[in-house]
């Protein structure tokens, strides 16, 4: 194994340049390193005017989401042995406005999930005296895996429909809603349903799957927007023959 | 490095990639979605072909006669086994995807999906079968 590798990374410094270039790093290839350490030991040791973010270094928090060699992945788990010869190139997020180098503006995302309501919604709530809204393991199952997400973003950077219609509530947003929608103790699918039922909801997305490939979690999230698509198309019928049925 | 900063309306300095219109070459999976998707064009091919000879069909056995000779013609020939290798495609990409959006669950377990993908192709060469099996019966 050689002892270094390169890195080219996106420079992006609005008050000096127009568009992004690339900077390239010679840095310690060493095999228990991830990119995320090759970038730390760029901003401690070479240049520490490079700006990424990044918490928790062990693929919980999902901050250091970026393009590794082209495809959206937690920098903290893309280790650099794994992307020989080198150079890696490592980029923003793809589809996100970059703010500085290689730090994107994620409101957009942040609004998205907001929209679909990501939270245990009861019609009524029962008194705190009768206790906890019990579940049997079969009904955690149900929605356990779309529960997984960690808000990386990575969905988002790998769905070219995202990309050309940037309205598209989104991989991740629409996961989470369907999280809630099969959870046992809420009672809100309805609501969702309206919500993503619309122009910018399930129906702009054309089924690519690569949200699901790049999903660190393995969420599924292009599952659950297909199975959400049978949900709506089932609850349409059931409209069209049953009119006085779906109130 | 150039002098001058590059502004957009709502966030002044951001800067926002535009999508390139070879984005669908960028990664295998893009490129065999858009072929996913443009190959549909051939199950409309097929469609209106039946059309095509359902019509013949009712303007009697001459019309008929006319319609099957053109099929014979080269030009038919080329197109229909373009056609029918792209259906092909369409087919299997959709059958493999299928799992992902029919979750079947027994007895409180998700079948796996080369059970439900399965069930799909064995339907697919059942009905194929029962098709071929009326058009010899003849």
């Amino acid at each position: 194994m050689p002892s270094t590798v390169t890195l080219a990374v996106t420079r992006y410094r609005p008050e000096q340049e127009a568009e992004p270039t690339l900077q390239t790093y010679e840095v310690p290839l060493r095999r228990d390193w991830v990119v995320l350490d090759a970038l730390n030991y760029i901003k401690d040791r070479l240049d520490g005017s490079l700006s990424f973010r990044w918490s928790c270094r062990m693929g919980v928090c999902g901050s250091c989401g970026m393009m590794v060699n082209g495809s959206p992945k937690l920098t903290c788990a893309a280790f650099l042995s794994d992307h020989p010869p080198g150079p890696i190139r490592v980029e923003p997020l793809h589809y996100f406005p970059v703010i500085r180098d290689l730090v994107v503006d994620t409101t957009d995302f942040m609004q998205k999930l907001k929209k679909v309501k990501p939270w245990v919604i009861r019609k009524e709530e029962k008194p705190l005296e009768e206790g906890e809204y019990l579940q049997t393991p079969e009904q955690l199952d149900a929605y356990k895996q779309f529960s997984m997400c960690i808000n990386c973003m990575l969905c988002y950077a790998a769905c070219p429909i995202y990309g050309l219609e940037p309205s598209f509530i989104g991989p991740a947003a629409i996961a989470l809603a369907q999280r809630y929608n099969l959870d046992s103790r809420d009672e809100a699918a309805r609501e969702r349903l309206a919500i993503l039922s619309q122009d910018d909801g399930i129906w702009q997305c054309t089924f690519v799957g690569e949200c699901t490939k790049v999903c660190p979690k393995h969420v599924d999230p292009a599952g659950a927007i297909q199975q959400y698509k049978l949900t709506a198309a089932a609850h349409w019928f059931k409209s069209l023959v049953l009119p006085w049925g779906t109130k | 490095m150039s002098a001058e900063a590059h502004y957009t309306p709502y966030h002044p300095k951001w800067y926002r990639r535009r999508v390139s219109v070879w984005w669908w070459l960028q990664n295998r999976s893009y490129t065999t979605f858009v072929l996913r998707e443009l190959t549909s064009v051939s199950v409309a091919f097929f469609a209106v072909l039946s059309l095509w000879q359902l019509r013949t069909l009712v303007q009697g056995p001459e019309a008929y006669a006319h319609f099957l000779a053109r099929l014979r013609t080269p030009l038919f020939l080329v197109l229909n086994s373009m056609a029918f290798l792209f259906v092909l495609f369409h087919t299997v990409t959709w059958f493999n995807l299928a799992p992902k959006a029919i979750v079947v669950r027994l007895q409180g377990r998700r079948v796996p999906d080369w059970v439900v993908a399965g069930l799909n192709y064995l339907a697919c060469v059942l009905l194929s079968g029962a098709v071929i099996w009326i058009l010899r019966g003849r």
